[in-house]
């Protein structure tokens, strides 16, 4: 009977690299955010290309890149911040581990602080039109999810530094740093439709 | 750390062992009383919940019917005012679309699923209960609001403008619209939940192409609802800035779309219709050919179709809103796209006919059910066909054929079905058999009643008789019709009371079932009847389709499979991971014990809704800080996860 059983073979225990459940679920988790992205995307061209008044979509003109086009970057390093610490926790260098999951946060709190200078700078309000909903509820669902993103930085830095991970126990690491890098990946995608269509093209 | 320390051979054992299984139940168990009853995170405790928490929703929804049935028995009557008569007609949509049909093959699945594939548990058992406990949250957040008055109204799909604060000006689609979003929460992590379970917990052995029907079933339906949820949570949350923010997403006087609201909701609302039949009539798939002593006819057709089908139902939506004034092109499209989605939906019909037809019927309640199945799947199927025709639609939209055709989908091809596999199931989940007398009267009460109920209102709908009328005037010619459906439908009604009862009757006093009480073919038969905690006493290997028939079928690989010798895994609540295509193990997973966390989290999480419902930003503000709290309390690192030795205090 024994054929097919897998008696003489070790099996890793726990939560291990990519065979741990918890990297599976937040594979479908990032499908489901990402379908939400993606609807959130569809309103806007949607609403891009109904009949609208001239400059009011976007209202007020063309958007101003001087804030949004740095803050990308800050996001992006962020994600680079990450890869370097997942790098260095194979390695099983706990120090950089550290140091890259506090590098990473504090670019995220970076991002959302200029962030809230943009939304400041604004002149026009949730309420004024349909672009002006839309762009303060497609980019609030991302700062959103950066807010999520950024305490969960802060967790696996507190978790790491607390020693709970070595080169083979990382699961958590990796999982977060999935999710970090989706929340940084689709900000281009919220940044393009924003801030680059409208020169493209996509205005009224 | 090298992996090595974190490496363990599991033992293998090759004969009934009564000290192991002791031993599991010992760390398997739910705690007795109050406390096991918020904390536990047995699949097939949730399992029953769910399908018992789903027939409550059932009985209420029917409900509502019969008293709308009522009101239209006869033409010119006002039992009910048109303002009831909204709430009522809305409010029961609501509830047998979103909190019966889903849920209620969620539950058939979350008791089913470890067992068919020879699991100790779901892949994440607390998101399951968390799961279970924002669906029930959500079910009393919505009728609360419908107690108070504040039901929806606008119709259960609830276009814009008429859902505007403009036009509706009341609390009843906030309440709505924050309901479902909550919901969308229990759906969507329990779709997720589904898919890894697939993907991680077969049993060794059971490549994708030996899993029962059910789970390709269920598989697609959430592997949709993972793309689909995020439409219709995002269009009522967009609804609810619109009418509570004053944001001007469907606002067509300033430059938003009322349109927008309706490809938002019916790019979730088709693939919804698909998620809330495919894992049923894998049901049928599964449980028919019990009852004709052969496998299923066309098993890898079936399976594809059911996947093909998914696909297809994400490019069928605009044919809810083929009145609207698109362009013909567009219209042309869709309309092309929902005839040739027939083809893959009607496999399964087929394979059914074909394994009735070359097999020899064993004439149960359950194979009855499954069996009539088939006419009205044709029936449902048909009408369906026919309005994804565009001229034919513009003449029946918002009639009471599109009524009748919904009907016969759902109840043809979700009420029938899980009423069959509760016939069917039944003796797994209490260990007795349902009555078969009474089950023959259920069947046939509920079979004439449904077809003399719902069959009619085609024709009332080509005469004209548009939906969501509170009354019609006399000499429209629609009297006799609406007078037989009220009579069919309280028939179909009695035949559910008689269903409930034979469930009770045969929980309290059904004579004993055993193991496998119909000679079926797959793992779930293979463990006592109720199943243990644990499921297995070792996990099962699996060599074929059909592990209980392979001495008969002689289609199996190798030495074929194995129920009595497997693998022991008992240093704590453990489980194997398996590969996603051939089911190779390749880890042992530590599962979670039972926890308090997830009954928290549905707690906090329904807080916030009850926080912006009633514009108490500070109790939602409160609500989101301790949703935080008790996810990170859920998810911090526990070393002892790691452990490849077995605990002292387990022994």
């Amino acid at each position: 009977m024994a054929d097919r059983l897998p008696i003489e073979t070790a099996l890793p225990v726990g939560a291990i690299d990519t065979r741990a459940t918890g990297w599976w679920a937040m594979i479908f988790v990032i499908f489901t955010e990402a379908a939400l992205f993606a609807y959130l995307l569809f309103s806007y061209y949607y609403l891009a290309v109904q009949p609208h008044a001239q400059h009011t979509f976007p209202e007020g003109g063309l958007p101003d890149l001087k804030l949004a086009v740095p803050n990308t970057i800050i996001l992006l390093l962020s994600s680079g911040a990450v890869a370097w610490a997942q790098l260095n926790i194979e390695k099983n260098d706990k120090r950089h581990l550290v140091w890259g999951l506090g590098i990473a946060a504090v670019l995220g709190m970076i991002f959302l602080a200029v962030q809230y200078f943009e939304w400041a700078a604004k002149p026009f309000a949730l309420a004024s039109s349909p672009y002006s909903s839309l762009y303060f509820v497609v980019t609030g669902f991302h700062m959103a999810h950066v807010v999520v993103g950024v305490v969960m930085l802060w967790m696996l830095f507190a978790w790491s530094a607390m020693g709970y991970f070595n080169r083979v126990r990382y699961a958590h690491i990796h999982i977060g740093a999935l999710y970090w890098h989706f929340v940084d990946a689709v900000w281009i995608a919220v940044f393009f439709t924003f801030y680059i269509t409208p020169y493209l093209g996509l205005r009224a | 750390m090298t992996i090595t320390d974190y490496e363990r051979v599991p033992t293998v054992s090759t004969e009934q062992n009564a000290a192991l299984a002791q031993k599991l139940k010992r760390l398997w168990e739910t705690e007795p009383g109050i406390a096991g009853f918020f904390s536990t995170v047995d699949h097939k405790e949730i399992g029953i919940r769910y399908i018992i928490t789903a027939f409550a929703f059932l009985i209420a929804g029917g409900l509502e019917a019969a008293l709308m049935r009522w009101q239209l028995a006869w033409p010119g009557r006002h039992a009910l005012t048109p303002e009831q008569y909204d709430q009522l007609f809305t409010t029961h949509g609501m509830t047998m679309i979103f909190l019966y049909a889903g849920p209620v093959l969620s539950g058939f699945s979350n008791y089913l699923w470890p067992l068919l594939l020879g699991a100790r548990d779901m892949a994440l058992p607390r998101l399951n209960a968390l799961s279970y406990w924002i669906y029930l949250c959500a079910g009393i957040f919505l009728y609360a609001a419908f107690a108070f008055g504040f039901g929806p109204n606008d119709g259960w799909f609830n276009y814009v403008p008429l859902a505007a604060r403009a036009y509706n000006a009341g609390p009843n689609i906030d309440f709505y619209a924050l309901g479902m979003i909550l919901l969308g929460i229990s759906t969507t992590v329990g779709s997720i939940n589904f898919v890894v379970t697939f993907l991680r917990m077969r049993a060794p052995g059971m490549s994708i192409n030996r899993v029962p029907i059910l789970i390709w079933g269920t598989l697609t339906a959430s592997a949709a609802n993972i793309f689909a949820i995020p439409a219709v949570s995002l269009a009522f949350f967009l609804l609810w800035m619109d009418r509570n923010v004053g944001t001007h997403f469907f606002d067509v006087t300033t430059g938003g779309s009322a349109m927008l609201w309706q490809h938002l909701f019916w790019m979730f609302g088709h693939p919804w219709v698909y998620a809330i039949v495919l894992p049923a009539m894998g049901m049928v798939s599964d449980g028919l050919p019990v009852f004709v002593r052969r496998p299923l006819v066309g098993y890898t057709v079936v399976a594809l179709a059911t996947v093909a089908t998914m696909v297809l139902g994400f490019g069928v939506w605009v044919h809810h809103m083929f009145a609207t004034g698109l362009p013909n092109v567009s219209l042309s499209f869709f309309s092309a796209a929902s005839l040739i989605i027939a083809v893959p939906s009607s496999v399964g019909v087929f394979a059914w006919i074909a394994t009735i037809w070359t097999g020899r019927p064993v004439f149960t309640t359950a194979f009855m059910f499954f069996a009539s199945v088939i006419v009205l799947f044709v029936i449902g199927g048909v009408s369906g066909f026919m309005t994804g025709s565009v001229p034919v639609d513009w003449q029946l939209t918002d009639t009471y054929f599109i009524v009748a055709h919904i009907h016969y989908v759902l109840i043809g091809i979700n009420v029938f079905p899980v009423v069959g596999a509760t016939y069917f199931w039944f003796p797994k989940f209490t260990g007795r058999l349902m009555d078969e007398r009474l089950g023959r009267w259920n069947f046939w009460t509920m079979f004439i009643g449904f077809n003399i109920g719902f069959f009619p209102m085609h024709i009332s709908g080509l005469l004209g008789m548009p939906r969501r009328v509170y009354t019609y005037a006399d000499g429209m010619g629609w009297d006799w019709i609406n007078l037989i459906t009220t009579i069919g439908s309280y028939i179909f009604a009695i035949g559910v009371l008689l269903f409930l009862i034979n469930v009770w009757k045969s929980y309290r006093k059904g004579p004993l079932a055993g193991d496998n009480p119909w000679d079926a073919p797959s793992l779930e038969w293979a463990t006592t009847s109720p199943p243990p905690p644990y499921n297995f006493v070792v996990i099962p290997t699996v060599a074929s389709r059909h592990p209980l028939w392979e001495d008969r079928l002689q289609q199996h690989e190798g030495e074929g499979s194995h129920v009595d010798a497997g693998l022991v895994l008992d240093h704590g609540r453990e489980a194997i991971g398996t590969s996603s295509l051939d089911a190779t193990p390749d880890i042992i997973l530590r599962m979670p014990r039972d926890s308090y966390a997830p009954v928290i989290l549905a707690l906090t999480a329904t807080t916030i809704f009850v926080g912006l419902a009633f514009h108490l930003w500070w109790l939602a503000g409160l609500g989101v800080l301790a949703t935080g709290a008790d996810i990170i309390g859920w998810l911090w690192p526990e070393r002892a996860l790691g452990e490849t030795r077995e605990p002292a205090i387990n022994g």
